[in-house]
């Protein structure tokens, strides 16, 4: 006995859908912002480094002289081990992709992979720009309190600084990521990263013939302007001179090294 | 619709897949048989734009895999379940992918719901899945996007007895409504049960591909009897070609007629079924040769 008469055809053939259009930039940055906070290595990363800022703020209150409890000097100190942590923060998000093998996911999803590496540039360098804006909200609760609390509570402060602490912290967390796609593997790079320009600090002081291209190269010595006043001409080239050698030269390796790449 | 036009991929002096071509049709499963290391993963991952390959080219309808705008919406891929961040959770996993290829996200609730991870499984941490469990959140991944095209490398590992049927059905559903599916596993009879055509990959080389009835027929049939003479006496009768094997009577004629044959002469049987086909042979004699390969 037959009863069943559903037509079959309609079915079978596939429908085109549409709207399928290639995700925007903004919407690949998006995911890697989201990326870099969902996992639980991540948001304890972000975690530490939003801590950093306020323990340095709140040691300052209790140790510092009262004439030096200002906004501006609650403000730099922050600056310096968040620098050192978004690099990290920058060498995970690329790297996490191989150790943990979402690269297989990653670029099945989006196989032009350069879209990936520039929204994960652009999302680094919205957290480094996050984290200096941390630093000046935490500073600014700091100069609240030691103004009641008989600090100097003084609110001056050179604009100069801020644009200071953007380049010095947008370049270190894009540092992070170039050293990251030139390396694609998370101890070797983070060790990397932070041996490097510190072994190259020691050579340089040591060699005599290295101390003018030390001058030149060694970001931690390009960088330390940045903290102080307005930089001139001479200190803004050697900045650039050596963010093209431990910045643009490792992210152009890098960037040809992951397009490159076996996903496996 | 998935096509592969000879290709191939080198590693230095060693052919991990040499000229490989066949092609998959929407409504299809296509079974890619082949012992571990003969080439099978890096052909898939070659369609997916994964591997470049050294030569040849594959598209995915109709389209080399890189030019598709959003592939996800097109083709599901699971290659390596255990390719997943183990601090993600299994929910968080699928909305980022969700997210990427622009979906709703009830997109990842419906998935999770009919590869049967429930709420608690899906809030867990990829970390503490089962490969069971990798295996069904890869299945939700690569359904995700509600593709057209699905390829899957060795699905059914993890997989309890109950899921593999599951999937089996999953699968057929989605081939029966127009899909096409590539999936490759190094057991035949795992994909005997799903697959409308194998692809059978030795060596990196391609050495049967076609339907799978064709391939797994023409091995003739095994028969038994109590009476061992009686019912050699009643098959020759028949004009049935015999030979002696261990597993007893190898006829080359279908069941029914050995069948027959041995009622006419009033045998009892003890035993009578198809005999393995050339391609279960065939299959058997590559995973020899790639053991012996590995043991070298």
């Amino acid at each position: 006995m037959t009863t069943t008469t559903t037509p079959q055809a309609s079915s079978v053939e596939p429908v085109p859908r549409p709207g399928v259009r290639r995700p925007s930039l903004p919407r690949l940055t998006a995911v890697e912002l989201r990326k870099l906070a969902d996992t639980r290595a991540g948001l304890w990363l972000l975690i530490i480094i939003g801590l950093t800022t306020a323990v340095i703020v709140t040691l300052q209150l209790v140790f510092a002289d009262a004439a030096d409890q200002t906004f501006a000097n609650f403000f730099v100190p922050s600056l310096l081990p968040v620098g050192v942590l978004l690099p990290v923060l920058g060498i995970l998000s690329v790297t996490a992709e191989w150790s943990q093998r979402t690269a297989l996911v990653t670029y099945a999803l989006v196989p032009r992979r350069e879209r990936v590496v520039v929204a994960k540039l652009a999302a680094v360098v919205l957290a480094a720009l996050a984290s200096v804006a941390t630093s000046l909200a935490v500073a600014a609760v700091g100069t609240l309190i030691a103004g009641t609390s008989g600090g100097a509570g003084s609110w001056e402060f050179d604009e100069t600084l801020l644009l200071n602490s953007v380049v010095f912290q947008v370049a270190n967390a894009l540092m992070g990521v170039a050293f990251g796609l030139l390396l694609l593997n998370t101890p070797l790079a983070i060790v990397t990263y932070l041996l490097l320009p510190t072994a190259w600090s020691i050579v340089g002081g040591l060699v005599p013939a290295l101390h003018r291209p030390a001058g030149w190269l060694d970001t931690g010595r390009t960088m330390e302007p940045l903290f102080t006043t307005s930089l001139d001409a001479d200190q803004w080239a050697r900045l650039a001179v050596s963010l093209v050698v431990w910045l643009l030269v490792p992210l152009a390796a890098g960037l040809v090294r992951t397009l490159r790449r076996e996903v496996a | 619709m998935i096509s592969v036009e000879n290709l191939s991929k080198r590693y230095g002096r060693h052919p991990a897949v040499d000229d490989v071509s066949f092609r998959c049709e929407p409504g299809t499963v296509t079974g890619f048989l082949g012992p571990n290391g003969a080439g099978k993963s890096t052909t898939l991952r070659m369609i997916c734009g994964l591997t470049p390959p050294t030569t040849g080219r594959a598209t995915v309808s109709g389209r080399p895999y890189r030019d598709l705008e959003n592939p996800g919406r097109e083709i599901g891929v699971l290659l390596d379940a255990s390719a997943q961040h183990a601090g993600r959770t299994g929910r968080e996993a699928l909305g980022v992918a969700a997210y990427t290829m622009g979906l709703d996200r009830r997109a990842v609730a419906a998935k999770l719901e009919l590869v049967g991870l429930d709420g608690a499984a899906a809030r867990r941490r990829v970390r503490a899945y089962s490969l069971g469990m990798r295996q069904r959140l890869g299945l939700a991944l690569a359904l995700l996007g509600d593709p057209r095209v699905l390829i899957l490398d060795e699905p059914a590992n993890g997989l309890d007895p109950e899921g593999i049927f599951w999937m089996r059905g999953l699968l057929r559903d989605f081939a029966d409504r127009g899909g096409t599916v590539l999936l490759s596993s190094h057991l035949l009879r795992e994909v005997e049960a799903v697959a409308d055509r194998l692809v059978v990959i030795g060596g990196g080389r391609i050495v049967a591909q076609g339907d799978k009835t064709e391939l797994l027929s023409g091995g003739g049939t095994l028969v038994r009897a109590r009476d061992g003479e009686a019912l050699r006496r009643s098959l020759a009768a028949g004009g049935l070609t015999v030979r002696e094997t261990d597993d007893g009577l190898l006829v080359h004629a279908e069941t029914e007629a050995v069948g027959q044959a041995a009622a006419d002469a009033g045998v009892v049987l003890t035993e009578l079924r198809p005999a393995a086909g050339g391609l279960e042979q065939l299959f058997l004699t590559l995973t020899a040769e790639s053991t012996k390969e590995a043991g070298k």
